[in-house]
């Protein structure tokens, strides 16, 4: 297991690497650069000022330089100084981390736990009024704009209803502090963490159901039924068990992109998030941020994969170590 | 149109009802107020974006302000004398202002601010400074500016946004672009820096040793940030927010949210910047570069529905290069009006042959992209064939500042007198490929370049106006670009928020004297 957890971390690295590289000059494709951003925003500039910002951002270096500069530092751990917000890149991640984990990992949880159940009762219920009901919910879901859903729920929950607060992370300037922090960071947290968790929940059911469909008609299933074991022991202890390895293939992959935040849910919910970091970060092409931003979601992704494999082999015996 | 009318009568009354208070102003309280897009940084004499200002003008402040005529108003500077040959400049400091840390304020920081710091780093205040010959400090309370030769709009640069002073103990000998304390302002205005929860908000506190007494009325001014239009309205739906100032909300949101009960809008407090609009042209190559095909764009546009139908009646028809806010504004020069058919007589004696226009939209949100289409439905009905290019904000920056366009929306402050904010539109010196902000339409005309030189330098308001109406007139005749509306900002807040806007800078001067009835 320990050589197998080695080679697949070996492979990673090179993965990363590669990724690196490839981010770096995808960002340096696109037009404009944070120079230009910084002097339009200024809305006057003389050559003296473009030349000044040009060599903070380390811009006026030969192209090749740049991407050794930032492939060296970013080995040796350094993501980088944001010169625009002037701090080090990864104490902006750092900040705004918490905001995008609990965000993610609350959707997440929702989406897993309410699209498996969902998943699970709509297959057991193949064909009834049950499953149509699940089914046309999830796909409802699925196919509506992720902002119109946060937004049609801010203004129904926050404006006409007043339930909740329609944005933010917690009370502005209220102080609150332990059990009453909490209690108000959860408050905001219901429309994000839903509206991002309804959606996901919509794929985790709809592979769920169809995962247990195929896996019920298969023998082994059929033998099992044959020995007289009772459904619900069948449902549980064989489909279900073998009908979740797609679904782990997926929570695996979707896991890694936590990190990255959500960010149509964190703009239009005002959460503080790492979403929100990167998509601020690429108007206005702060590439550093943007780069560090990338990084961490890929190390995440890679990370995860290494995870969802290692799952994979617990759950699945067959699954050789290779 | 219902619509429209609606809101022109809301907008009737709330101004009415914005009318300076003349009940006792009272103490304390919060002000939230929404801050878009989140400013990069604080420290004003480095970055001088528009969300900058607005937060950074409660910390910093500058020798003086200007009131809606763009008259100079005394702020850190209580008097000031000009010599009769226009070239020397005496300000007289007010008594007893502190930094932010206890320091005193005096002109040694003046001279520090404006010869070292802003010489270094700001780029629009250095080209009004080539006219200065020395900054000097005789006494602790007077700074005398003397000039090499008459500046016209000389006494118009000492708003903070343009000078803002920067303490001298805490920069001096320092890298100012990273010196650590840039991420805690430090100044002498009425607002203290107390904390920055970047992606949430910004929270600044009273200063207590303000040199004006019992001043500032509120106790805190917090700016939050929020990203989606559509959630900033819901902030002030929400009660989260009492002031969304111009530009928060997209303008058809506008009508909804003035609807409210206890909310005030006013367009007043952008006098000084006189925010004007035009398309480029690109005069340099293509179909453009044709006086004909200009004008035939310039009477195809129906700018009167954009101001009615996108901008709700706020803002004015532009006559020309110079906003009727602007010193030596006239009214008196060509027709530009929409005429659909002059422009296609226009278009007829033209060079073009049908290829097709590339527009570029402001990338500024819902309204510019709806005034591009409606720009678009108006060439189209005069012959023209466009496509609009779709761009975000670096993009745009690129693809205008290198001419990769034929039209292009956008907008720029004029800062109150024509040599300040309208000629570096113009003139020929000011045409280099990298910027979107300079003569990117690429009007050449050498008669024009001289009236320029000779206006700014004249020391005569009289021969001034002179002279800027002789260069709006050719000019106009000359339609370098397309002029489409001096743009108005609504600012919306609660009725009970009392002197938010008293001068032409509006919120971007402090909230120094605002307060909160209670």
């Amino acid at each position: 297991m320990i050589r197998f957890i080695l080679a697949r971390l070996v492979k990673a690295v090179v993965i990363l690497l590669a990724i690196l590289i490839f981010n770096f000059l995808l960002i340096h494709a696109a037009p404009g650069d944070p120079a230009a951003v910084m002097a339009g925003e200024a809305g006057a500039t003389d050559e003296k000022f473009i030349a000044d910002l040009r060599a903070r951002f380390g811009l006026d270096q030969p192209f090749g330089v740049q991407l050794w500069l930032y492939v060296k530092s970013t080995v040796q751990l350094d993501l980088g100084f944001s010169y625009r917000q002037n701090m080090p890149v990864i104490d902006l991640i750092w900040d705004r981390l918490p905001a995008t984990l609990l965000l993610t990992l609350t959707a997440f949880v929702i989406a897993l736990v309410l699209g498996v159940t969902a998943g699970v009762l709509a297959a057991s219920k193949q064909g009834t009024w049950w499953d149509s009901i699940i089914s046309s919910m999830a796909l409802l879901f699925y196919a509506t704009p992720l902002f119109w859903v946060a937004l049609m729920a801010s203004l129904l929950f926050s404006v006409v209803l007043g339930w909740l607060p329609g944005y933010g992370y917690e009370t502005i300037g209220a102080n609150y502090t332990g059990f009453e922090r909490a209690l108000d960071i959860g408050k905001h947290l219901i429309l994000p963490a839903t509206t991002l968790g309804l959606f996901f929940m919509a794929v985790y059911m709809r592979m769920t159901r169809a995962s247990m469909l195929e896996m019920s008609r298969l023998d082994f299933v059929k033998t099992a039924r044959a020995k007289g074991l009772k459904n619900r022991v069948i449902q549980r202890r064989h489909v279900l068990r073998n009908a979740l390895l797609p679904v782990i293939t997926l929570a695996g992959l979707q896991a890694g992109q936590i990190v990255g935040g959500a960010v149509l849910t964190e703009t239009v919910f005002a959460w503080p998030g790492i979403g929100r970091l990167l998509f601020e970060a690429i108007s206005q092409r702060d590439y550093s941020v943007m780069l560090g931003v990338f990084f961490v979601s890929a190390a995440m992704v890679l990370l995860f994969n290494l995870i969802t494999d290692v799952l994979y082999v617990l759950v699945d015996p067959r699954i050789r170590l290779t | 149109m219902r619509r429209t009318l609606t809101f022109t009568t809301a907008t009737a009354i709330a101004l009415a009802l914005s009318l300076p208070a003349f009940a006792e102003p009272q103490a304390g309280g919060r002000l939230n107020l929404i801050i878009q897009p989140e400013p990069p940084s604080l420290m004003m004499g480095l970055v001088q974006n528009g969300p900058t200002q607005m937060v950074a003008g409660d910390i910093y402040e500058s020798l003086l302000r200007y009131d809606e005529n763009l008259e100079p108003q005394p702020s850190l500077a209580k008097s000031w004398e000009v010599s009769e040959d226009g070239l020397t400049y005496t300000f007289t400091l007010q008594d007893n202002v502190k930094w932010h840390d206890g320091e005193d304020f005096d002109s040694s920081d003046v001279v520090f601010s404006v010869d070292v710091f802003l010489r270094e780093t700001h780029p629009r205040l250095r080209a009004s400074l080539v006219h200065v010959e020395k900054i000097e400090a005789p006494d602790p309370s007077t700074v005398v500016f003397t000039l090499k030769q008459p500046f016209g709009p000389f006494l118009g640069i000492f708003e903070a946004g343009t000078m803002p002073m920067i303490p001298q103990h805490i920069y001096e000998g320092t890298d100012f672009a990273n010196n650590p304390m840039n991420n805690t302002p430090i100044g002498t205005g009425p607002f203290k820096f107390e904390e920055w929860e970047r992606g949430s908000y910004i929270h600044l506190v009273k200063n207590e040793d303000y040199y004006m007494e019992g001043k500032p009325y509120l106790d805190e001014v917090y700016y939050q940030v929020v990203p989606d239009g559509a959630s900033r309205a819901v902030a002030y739906e929400t009660g989260q927010v009492d002031v969304l100032p111009g530009g928060s909300v997209e303008n058809f949101d506008v009508p909804r949210i003035t609807a409210m009960d206890n909310t005030c809008v006013t367009d007043k407090g952008w006098e000084f910047f006189g925010p004007h609009s035009w398309m480029w042209m690109n005069n340099h190559e293509g179909p453009m570069a044709d006086k004909n095909t200009r004008k035939a764009v310039m009477h195809s546009l129906d700018r009167q529905f954009a101001l009615d139908a996108l901008w709700n009646g706020l803002g004015k028809l532009a006559t020309g290069p110079v906003s009727s806010s602007t010193r030596f504004h006239d009214s008196d020069t060509p027709s530009i009006d929409y005429d659909p058919e002059l422009a296609k007589q226009y278009l007829a004696d033209s060079s073009y042959d049908g290829e097709t226009i590339r527009l570029l939209p402001l990338p500024y949100g819902e309204t510019w992209q709806r005034w591009a289409e409606a720009t678009r439905q108006n060439l189209i009905e005069t012959g023209f064939d466009v496509e609009l290019v779709a761009t975000d904000v670096a993009g745009w920056n690129q693809r205008v500042g290198e001419w990769d366009f034929d039209l292009a929306f956008t907008y720029l402050y004029q800062y109150g007198d024509p040599a300040l904010g309208v000629s570096r539109t113009y003139v020929e010196s000011n045409i280099a490929k990298g910027s979107p902000w300079n003569n990117v339409a690429g009007y050449v005309n050498p008669e024009v370049d001289a009236l320029w030189q000779q206006a700014a330098v004249s020391a005569s308001a009289e021969e001034r106006q002179e002279l800027y109406s002789q260069i709006q007139d050719t000019i106009v005749d000359d339609v370098p670009v397309a002029w489409l509306l001096e743009l108005g900002f609504p600012t919306i807040y609660r009725c009970n928020v009392k002197d938010l806007v008293t001068t032409g800078i509006g919120i971007n001067d402090g909230l120094r004297d605002a307060w909160i009835e209670r």
